[in-house]
Order: C-alpha cells, then structure tokens, then sequence
C-alpha cells in the first residue's frame, strides 16, 4: 500500500525532487501535487528567454500533462493550499483536505516589493512566474516604456527581455554599480556599456521615492527628482522566502523554513527544499544547491541515507551578448592580491583574486570559456604558486606544456555535463568508475552516459582514460555486444566464410555466450545474414526493432506515425484526397510534413494500422519506408520540367532512382537527393548520396550528412547519362551494404573504408556490374509493399484477448 | 475457477509478444524461442514503454523506448537499472495459453 505524500508548489525543486522519487522507489509513494501557478513545473530560469522571445512557454515546460499521468500523481493545479494540520496530518486545500503520511513544502519565494507610495497600482509587476512575463510581454510593444526596479541578475534579464521586444527601458538601481553582488565596479562598467549600447538606459545610485499614476502607472519619481515616464514598472530588488503556510503551522522558521541535512523541518513528517528554505542559516536562490537538495530529499523519502551540503556557486547572466562570470568572493580585503587582464578594444575584462596561494574568487566579462576551469581551482582550493604567472590565460596555457589531447577533458570540472541526452556529469562518471566500473560498458550500465544517441562515447573514453590511468586502454574496435567477444567487422566476416545461414548458426559456430543475443546484436545479424544471402535467409521478423517489426515509428505514447511513399516527392491531388480521408477516418492528430518531401499522419494506434495501410493500398499508395535501416527517401527539386534554370529532368530521374532503390535494407537509413541545377534546391550534398545535374551529365557525391553530425557530400564520379546514375547508385549502395557495420550511416563507412576504395569499385565496369547484379538480385526478394502483406491479417495487430469485458460481467 | 483461457499458443509468435487488455491496463503475454510463456504488465517502470514490442532474447525482454532488459520470470529490471514489473501466473496446457485472473484482481 503506497504512503500518501503531499507536495505544496510545483516549481524546479520539487519536480526534479518527484523525479528522483519515482526513479528510485516507484509505487512507494501515492502523490498529490498542489501549484498556486494553474500549471505544473517549468523551467522557471528560461522565463527570460520567453519575455525576449527567444523561446515559448511550451519549450520550458520540464513536466507535462502526460508525465504526471503516466506517474499517477494527482494534479491540484490552481488550487492554493489555506492551512496545514499537522496533527490530523491533513492538508487544507481550498477545494478540499488531503491527508498526507509524508508533506513537502516547496512554496519557493516570494518577490520583495518596496511599500512604495503607487506600488499597488495596476502595471506594477515582479518578475517571478509565468504572469509576470505575460504581463511584460504584453506591455512590450515597440515604443513603450518600461522602468525596472532593481540592476541585479533578475532585473537585468527584465529589462534585456523587454527591450528585445522593442519597449523603451531605464534601469534604476540603487548601488554604485549593475549587479554588486556577483561583479565588481570594471565589470559592471562593461556591462552597463553593453546594455545601454542596446539602448537600455541605467541610473546607478537612484533611490525610488514614488510611483506616479492616477488608476494606472504613469512615471516613477527618484529621491533626487528625476522622473521616467513608464507604461510598466517591473520591481526586481529581490526575493524572500515564502513561509507563510510553514508559519502558520507552527514550523520553526527563520529567515525560511529550518531544515536539517535531510531537508527534513522541525515536523519529522514535514520535508521542505527549494528557495523557501534555509539551511544552516543559508538560502538558496540559484539552482544546482535547489537540484541538490531534491536528490536529498527524493533519498530521504525513498529510506535511502543521504545529506545536504551546499557548495559554491558561480553566477552566469542569461542576456544574449552580455558574456558574464563570477563566482566565489571578490571583495577587497586585507591580505588579498589581484590577477587583472584587460583588453578594451574587445571589451574583455578578466580579473582573479588570490589569497595567499589560492584563487578565492573570479569576475569575467566578455570572455567567459574558462569560467568553469576557474571555478573548479576555485572550489578545489588548489595551491597555485606554480601557475600564478599564467593563471589568468585559463587552461590553454596552464603549464605552458604541449596541448595534450585529454587536456580539454582533464579541465572540465565535476559538475560539467557530458552526456546531454542523459543529463550526466564528469563527476557521476568518474565515481562509477572509482566504484569499480572499468569498461565503457560498466560505465554505461550505471551512469547511462553515452547510451543514448552516443555522440559522447568519446568523452566518456576520454574520463577514463584520465581517472584509470595506464589502467584503460581505449578499445579501438569493441566488441559486437556483450554476447560475443568478435567485432561486427569480424563476425560479418565469419559470417561469409564460414557460411552461417541463421542466427542461431551465428550464435553457435561464433560461441554466443547467451541463449538468444540480446537487443543489440539481433538486429545486426538479421541485418548481416538478409545482405549476404538474400535468397537464402529468411528475415526474422522478431529480431527487428519495433519500428521495423510494425512498418511505422513508435511514438513515446505507444502510438504509431504513418508514412506513405511519395516517388520524389511528387503526389497527386486523389493521393492528397486519400490522406485526408484516412486522417479523418482515424482521427490522426497531426499531419506533418516532413523534411524529405512526405507526408507524415502521427498518433495512429496500433490496432488501426492495417486498416490504414489498406486504405493507402487502394489508393495506390505503399510503405514510405520512414521508420527503415534502409531506403527512406529521393528528394528532388522541380528540374527542367518547370524550372528556368533546370538543366536536366531532376524530378524524373529521382523517382527513378527511389523505384530501384526503394524497399532495399541497409545498414543504416539511406537518403537521397536529386538537384537539377548547382542551385541545388533539393539540397542533395548533406544527403547520404546527392545528385546535381549539370548541363553535360551528372555530379554523383557521397558521404552527405545532417544530423547529429553535419557533413558536405564529396564527389564519387561524374557521369553523362541518367542510366549511369542509375547503376553508380545502385552499385555504391550495394558495395556499402556488403561491408559496412550495423548503424553505421554511409559517411561513416566511408571515413572507415576511404572514398578512393569505393570509388576504385564503382567506377570499374566488371565490379560495377557484379555489384549491380547483386542488388538487383536481393531486390527481386525484397522490394515489396509490407504494408500489403500486413494489412491482409489485421488480427495479428488487436489485443488477443480482451478481458476488461469479462470483468464487467 | 481463476484461470482464463486467452489464446492458442500459437497466437503468440516465438521470441514475440501480444497483448490482454484488461481492467487495470494491459498485459503483455510473452512467448520464449523454447515455447516458454511469461505474462507481465506492459508498462515499462522507467518510462511506460511498450514491454510487448520489445526484443525477447532467452527469457529477457527489452524495452523498445530505451532498452531496459527485464527478466520475465520476475519481472526483475536487470543490469545496473532499478525497477520492477508485476508479473502475472500463467501456464500453457493443450496449446492453449491460462492466465490466472485472481492476479489481475489482486493487483487493482
């Protein structure tokens, strides 16, 4: 039976906190969520990219509808919690009690507004959530002015976000200079510089006397008598911890809410985190220490032991061309000395202060990449006698030794992100390997870094190579999985020498050493054993992934995405109809378009998608192969046909090309593009093979990509006629699913093999025409509509049995 | 009588998956390469992944969204992974598969 927990707020604390509880003990605790906000948890530090513009709410949204479905928590959203009695150990909502066994405060803070004269008239705004934003959005018409209360981190993000949408802004700040707590008075001069150069007025030493305005704000009035006229007045001079439901309750509460090193208040059924605590006579406002705490908390509640202990953090203002740093202490005092580095004609000011033989603190401005390298000596506490003379160069001359290779990495500081698929840090993963994981895979296993997209497979290899030392030996070539010792190079070779015809031959004669492989390596021997023998082998239908098992692309939510083939990218107005008409009839929530001139119907449940493929069939239309290692699409400019500048008949020639290449399996997906002129509209050289036609023939290139990698294709040959095209193609792709490995995408291979080597097979006419041969020979078994074969047993795509009937009766 | 009969064996591809929809969600009924039949939630823990369209290997299965390997038999998250799927009994006589209904009862 799960403990009921309560959670008051829904900000970045407590969502990160809910996050950590599910992952590490799912069911244990039944939720209810209460936020004042009528929403659930975003990122509230992206509220300034959404007043300039440069993001939507919907991208800062950390938790959606769905999430908190799928983790059953029950949403009180719009709904301010009155009171809490703590004996009862209910929550009053104001739309009902919940009992709790376990309560989280997470109330966050409040925004401090001066009991200015006028500080109630409407269009007085703080800048703390989601309404405030709207409202100086809305208040940020081009010609409008603005006045911000307050030059610190939050103010400044005000008034940059406001005057991006073209509002006329003045900051007033009291102090001597912008933003005294993080810079000193040469850093915030070159701030200032900038903002006003963005036509951002600054009034340093101006103390507010009143708002002015008789039903709305008119002006603000200075002490010293100035007065700005003002649409909106944004007071931005701090926050405060909110405590009121934790003072009513009777919690201990100082500046906020006590806590001990396991967030835990002084009601040992009641837990608090986020900017309404205060921890060891601390607050807290920035957000590693709030992500910090929601670990502590999520353990706390999960019955794991864990503690809180904040660390330093570094300051960084988020004001697009406002480059900005600090962090640790930087004021004068007796005994501290100063490392400054200056270059005015860039606007770069760099300045370090020592004490004794530590670097104690760091203010950067306008160049701030060493920032983080900094910021570990300064956290580190490290003797710096030795590099004093170079410090302030940062890591690059750190030493004055030769660039080592692993340099780049040793300088990044625990808290660096590698792994940004999977939110892990340098710090996790060296941890995991101090705990004994010394393979790539171990590493893997428990940090998860790398293995998602894998583009940070290097780094990983790269932070174990520093912490193990000679104890790490980077494998060039690892293992297929983690059934076999053999690479893929080797087994795709055994596979062919030995004349292994099936998976369990592989796994037999190649000495798996599990029953049935695993995830990993099934599909690259289904792969491997449909290339090399192809009239032989019988595609194993359970070793394929689920998109290629089912023909369509999964979706997060179980449904399917839909696409039919589009020769070209030419269709017709009775294919258009059909689509339409089978959108409606399954009531598909949304058709895109996408980037390889087809339509895509997403959200089809699986049970509908042999009606649909029969629907398309009848249409004429078949699989577009949108979810296959394999031919997916021929994008193609309009050509000759219609275009003043085609050279040559670009759309044809690339339906041509689809209708000989479509249906073929390959290591990795396959794209192409046909251009009809050196204009290249159909965008042919970032595409896996690129055709642009010119007046005396075609200029066939290779090894294009643009995804997680972007490359520029190279040419392969130059040819005269579009049946040369036609077989140079064929015979690379053939060439490139003989001997490239499982994943691999053409330009990796062909990083792999050389593009002399490929080029050298295709363009001799003997191996050209055997390679031919052989793809037309594979493509006689597999060029055929799976959408036809499947949509004949519909049954096969239901539920077997269906017993939510049986339970009623 | 708690066991209910939901399909032939043969219903089930080897080293494949379908699906009971029941009253508390639905169940992924399992087939092994050696015929061996397994029910389970079909709802990844980590992120509610399709268990039923994910490869089985031995008597493991993984999920298609992010690959987290279960074992079958107990529903186990294997690997440096943490989690847990419910697991139903279930048993194969005379071609046909038996799925025990108080189970299900139980888990709502």
């Amino acid at each position: 039976m799960a403990r009921k927990l309560v959670v008051i707020g829904a900000g970045m604390a407590s969502g990160r906190m809910l996050e950590h509880l599910f992952d590490m003990a799912p069911g244990q605790w039944d939720v209810t969520l209460f936020n004042a906000e009528p929403r659930g948890n975003y990122n509230r530090l992206m509220l300034s990219p959404v007043l300039s513009g440069d993001k939507t709410y919907d991208q800062i949204v950390t938790h959606d509808d769905a999430w908190y479905a799928a983790q059953g928590v029950t949403c009180r959203f719009g709904e301010s919690v009155t009171a809490i009695d703590r004996d009862a150990r209910v929550v009053q909502g104001a739309n009902g009690p919940v009992p709790y066994d376990a309560l989280v405060i997470a109330t966050g803070s409040a925004p401090f507004i001066i009991p200015l004269p006028g500080h109630k008239l409407p269009g007085v705004v703080a800048y703390r959530d989601l309404e405030d934003t709207n409202a100086m959005i809305a208040a940020s018409r081009p010609g409008a002015k603005a006045v911000v209360i307050g030059g610190g981190l939050l103010g400044l993000e005000a008034a940059a976000g406001m005057a991006a949408r073209g509002a006329e802004v003045t900051v007033i700040h009291l102090m001597g200079h912008l933003m005294e707590r993080q810079l000193d008075p040469a850093a915030a001069y070159l701030l200032q510089r900038d903002l006003e150069g963005r036509g951002i007025r600054v009034h340093c030493k101006g103390a507010t006397k009143a708002i002015l305005g008789t039903d709305r704000v008119e002006a603000v009035l200075l002490e010293d008598g100035t007065v700005y006229p003002a649409d909106l007045v944004c007071m931005a001079v701090g926050i405060r911890p909110e405590t009121r439901l934790a003072n009513d309750a009777g919690l201990e509460v100082a500046r906020g809410i006590t806590v001990d090193d396991h967030m835990r208040t002084s009601d040992p059924a009641i837990f608090a985190l986020g900017e309404c605590v205060e921890h060891d006579g601390q607050l807290f406002g920035l957000v590693a220490p709030l992500y910090d705490q929601a670990r502590v908390l999520a353990a706390t509640l999960a019955g794991q032991d864990a503690a809180f202990q904040p660390v330093q953090t570094a300051t960084k203002l988020k004001v697009t061309g406002c480059d900005l740093f600090s962090a640790g202490d930087f004021a004068d005092a007796p005994g501290r000395e100063d490392i400054v580095f200056r270059d005015p004609g860039r606007g770069i000011y760099k300045r370090l202060i020592l004490e004794g033989d530590r670097l104690i603190g760091a203010v950067m401005y306008g160049d701030t990449a060493d920032g983080a390298w900094f910021f570990d000596k300064i956290r580190g506490g490290a003797d710096i006698t030795a590099d004093r003379d170079t410090l302030i160069f940062g890591p690059a001359f750190a030493g004055g030794a030769q660039a080592d290779p692993l340099a780049a990495v040793a300088a990044l500081p625990p808290e660096a992100e590698i792994c940004g698929c999977n939110g892990v840090c340098k710090g996790q993963i060296t941890r995991a390997i101090e705990g004994g994981a010394h393979s790539l895979d171990a590493v893997r296993g428990l940090t998860k870094a790398s293995a998602s997209c894998g583009t940070c497979t290097g780094l990983v290899e790269q932070v174990m190579a520093l912490t193990l030392g000679d104890g790490f030996a980077a494998n060039a070539n690892p293992p297929m999985c983690k059934c076999t010792d053999h690479t893929h190079e080797d087994v795709r070779r055994l596979i062919k020498t030995m004349g292994l015809k099936s998976i369990p031959a592989v796994m037999q004669d190649l000495g798996w050493r599990t029953v049935g492989g695993c995830a990993s390596c099934r599909p690259a021997l289904n792969y491997y054993l449909i290339a090399d023998w192809p009239t032989e082998y019988r595609d194993d239908r359970q070793s394929r992934f689920v998109n290629e098992r089912n023909h369509a692309n999964i979706q997060k939510d179980g449904t399917y995405s839909v696409v039919p083939r589009m020769w070209g990218g030419v269709t017709t107005s009775a294919e258009l109809r059909a689509i339409a008409d089978a959108a409606d009839r399954y009531a598909v929530p949304m058709i895109k378009v996408t980037g390889g001139q087809r339509i895509d119907l997403l959200g089809v449940r699986k049970e509908d998608l042999p009606a649909i493929w029969a629907d398309f069939n009848d249409a004429g239309m078949v699989s577009g192969h949108a979810y296959a290692k394999g031919l997916r699409t021929v994008k193609t400019c309009v050509g000759e046909q219609f275009c003043r500048f085609g050279t040559q008949d670009s759309t044809g020639l690339g339906i041509r090309l689809e209708k000989l290449l479509w249906g073929s399996w390959t290591p990795a997906k396959v794209k192409l593009g046909v251009s009809g002129c050196p204009r290249n509209c159909a965008e042919a050289t970032c595409k896996d093979i690129g055709i642009i036609c010119v007046d005396s023939g075609f200029q066939i290139s290779v090894a294009g990509a643009a995804g997680m990698d972007v490359r520029e294709t190279v040419p392969l040959l130059t040819v005269a006629t579009a049946d040369e095209v036609c077989d140079v193609t064929a015979a690379f792709v053939q060439l490139y699913r003989e001997n490239a490995r499982y994943l691999h995408r053409i330009y990796k291979w062909v990083d792999k093999v050389g593009l002399d080597w490929c080029r050298d097979q295709v363009a001799d006419a003997g191996t050209r025409a055997a390679l031919v041969a052989r793809f037309a020979e594979s493509q006689a078994v597999y060029q055929t509509d799976p959408w036809a074969d499947h949509a004949a047993r519909p049954a096969e795509w239901a539920p077997v049995a269906d017993l939510t009937l049986k339970a009623a009766e | 009588m708690s066991m209910i009969d939901i399909a032939a064996l043969d219903d089930i591809p080897p080293q494949g998956a379908r699906v009971v929809r029941t009253p508390h969600g639905c169940v992924a009924v399992f087939r092994t390469a050696d015929d061996r039949v397994f029910a389970l939630d079909d709802r990844c823990p980590h992120k509610g992944g399709p268990l039923s369209e994910g490869i089985v290997h031995g008597t493991q299965v993984t999920c298609p969204l992010h690959n987290w390997v279960f074992d079958m038999a107990t529903g186990q998250a294997q690997g440096a992974d943490r989690g847990q799927v419910a697991t139903y009994p279930v048993r194969v006589q005379g071609g046909r598969i038996w799925l025990d209904a108080r189970a299900l009862r139980r888990v709502a």
